[in-house]
């Protein structure tokens, strides 16, 4: 488990900080993103693949919460 | 030498890495590239903020020096403690050149250097009396302080001193901030981890110190992180904000003073110079505060009118007219200084290797000098300096990361560079290899390179250093014949 920041990045999409291990990447997918369940699965840019509990949507961005790396190189 | 194709700089990467044993090759291989602009995340290419390999000349530092020195010294108004034996803060006292308006000694302290100067008495029984008896002493002597920060030297450490508690008592006793920082020099690889724990420390110790207390405030407040205030960079920049329309609220690590830092959660807009060692702290005044952050660079006239347009695009139409104003009334003055020095310039190939911002931010102002950069390295950068790097750099130039002494002193050799831009720690070597070098940490003593004013101070210190006439009378003392002549011993 990590504590990662997803913020909205100039272009619209989300972006991922792990501040831990300085890991900044686009997040390409989320599995959730409505208004009462956001979260689940994430994809980065990089492969990486991680997954945060499903909470409903933060009132704004950024955000830190705990994630789980499921997949991918850190 | 004329430009390198692609696969000339891989054979010179590859002759270089020649003389290591296979697994300092092979680590080593993995820190040097050729620049390839169609890449878009360096971590395929790049491997950054590693361990470098025992044995070879690194130029890198450590956290007390990534906290101490960077962060915390140039707070002019607290008090920063080197915590530990005498040396560490002895030999980094000083020499940076963040400049401050203030008295030393009596209302700042940017160049003092207080230290707990631990005894073998200290490590056996632990330093935390010596501490707080240190403490006493400080708010005896220096009154006007508004602060103190325990910068911990690895001692500190490794006898698992509880500073913290020290700092919390303290700080009831005499009602000022006493920040611990746990910034142990054997912390990480660099003295990039020693920046993230200084802005923590910051962030835990600081920021919210002020959250409830009234602010008169203005829609045009803005911040400005991570201007170290090298030679005056900060004011040369700080006027230029002003001029545009902006309240420039704090300048943090460059003249400023606790009360400005514990303001800036207030702020509308915080502007971030160097991201590699203030983006924490950004990020989270825009988590906490909703504050957003931009980075800017304000080298050379291109970056400069760039990043002022970038600023003023988060305000109304007076400052977007403000950036304008600005930018045409320099224009002249740097359109003259561009004829005069461009055509002494024009072509010259330039070398950098300095810390974690500056190779990738001064590649605009050569480049409106009409130099060009043709190989750049950082110290302590992480995977996201690359991202941004490769963008700025040409196809073909070579990117090198934490490069040795060696490494970087035969690259020198085989591409013959007009001008080095890098450290106090490579500059005597180049200078008796007869190679025009600049000291870009401190800017050689000389300053300010941010800003319009700046730009002019810049262009000049590189004409001086390029066309100085002196480098071809350079031999360096190993190439010396034996029966050299007296003319060469100043060499």
């Amino acid at each position: 488990m990590a504590n990662i920041m997803v913020r909205k990045s100039a272009d619209g999409g989300l972006s991922f900080y792990l501040p831990k291990r300085d890991i900044e990447d686009s997040i390409t997918s989320i599995e959730f993103d409505t208004p009462e369940k956001w979260g689940g699965e994430i994809r980065l840019g990089n492969g990486g693949v991680y997954f945060i509990d499903p909470i409903p949507a933060p009132a704004r961005l950024p955000i830190s919460v705990r994630a789980r790396r499921v997949d991918g190189v850190e | 030498m004329s430009e390198l194709t692609r696969e000339q700089a891989q054979a010179l990467i590859e002759e270089v890495l020649e003389v290591y044993p296979e697994k300092a090759k092979k680590d080593r291989a993995k820190h040097l590239m050729v620049n390839d602009k169609t890449i878009e995340q360096s971590k395929k290419c790049i491997t950054s903020n590693r361990k470098s390999v025992p044995g070879v000349m690194t130029q890198r530092g450590c956290a007390y020096a990534g906290s101490k020195g960077v962060v915390w010294g140039p707070i002019k108004d607290i008090i920063d403690i080197s915590h530990g034996p005498v040396g560490c803060g002895a030999y980094s006292r000083g020499g940076r050149r963040n400049y401050y308006a203030g008295t030393s000694g009596v209302d700042s302290f940017c160049d003092i250097n207080f230290t707990s100067d631990f005894q073998e008495k200290d490590i056996v029984f632990g330093g935390d009396k010596k501490l707080a008896k240190l403490i006493d002493e400080l708010e005896g002597l220096f009154p006007l302080s508004k602060g103190i920060s325990v910068q911990s030297e690895c001692p500190v450490g490794l006898i698992g001193d509880d500073i913290e508690a020290v700092a919390k008592k303290k700080q009831a006793e005499i009602g000022k901030v006493i920040v611990p920082v746990r910034c142990e020099g054997f912390r990480g690889v660099s003295q990039s981890l020693g920046h993230h724990i200084a802005n923590d420390a910051v962030r835990d110790w600081i920021i919210s110190n002020r959250d409830d207390k009234a602010f008169e405030s203005t829609p045009y407040d803005v911040a400005i992180l991570g201007d170290y205030n090298i030679g005056g960079d900060a004011w040369a920049s700080r006027i230029l904000l002003e001029e545009m329309g902006l309240r420039v609220v704090a300048q943090w690590s460059g003249d400023g003073t606790l009360a400005e830092m514990e303001n800036t959660p207030k702020v509308k807009l915080n502007l971030l110079h160097c991201y590699r060692s203030m983006n924490y702290i950004a990020r989270h005044m825009e988590e906490k505060y909703a504050i957003p952050w931009l980075e800017y660079n304000f080298f050379g006239p291109t970056k400069i009118a760039e990043s002022l347009r970038d600023i003023a695009s988060h305000f109304d139409d007076k400052i977007k007219e403000g950036a304008e104003r600005v930018i045409a009334k320099y224009t002249p003055a740097m359109n003259a200084i561009i004829a005069k020095y461009k055509p002494r310039l024009q072509g010259k190939k330039v070398m950098l290797y300095v810390g974690g911002l500056r190779p990738r931010h001064t590649i605009g102002a050569y480049e409106d000098l009409g130099m060009e950069v043709i190989g750049a390295g950082y110290e302590f950068a992480h995977n996201d300096d690359y991202d941004r790097t490769m963008k700025e750099m040409k196809d073909a130039t070579l990117i090198y990361d934490d490069v040795t002494g060696y490494e970087f002193e035969e690259f020198v050799r085989q591409l013959k560079p007009d001008l080095i831009g890098s450290g106090i720690k490579e500059k005597y070597a180049f200078h008796k290899m007869g190679v025009p070098f600049r000291q870009l940490h401190s800017w050689d003593y000389s300053g300010p390179y941010h800003g319009f004013d700046g730009f002019a101070v810049f262009a000049r210190d590189m004409d001086m250093t390029v066309n100085n006439p002196c480098w071809g009378m350079l031999k360096a003392p190993w190439l010396k014949e034996e029966e050299s002549t007296g003319e060469l011993k100043a060499a």
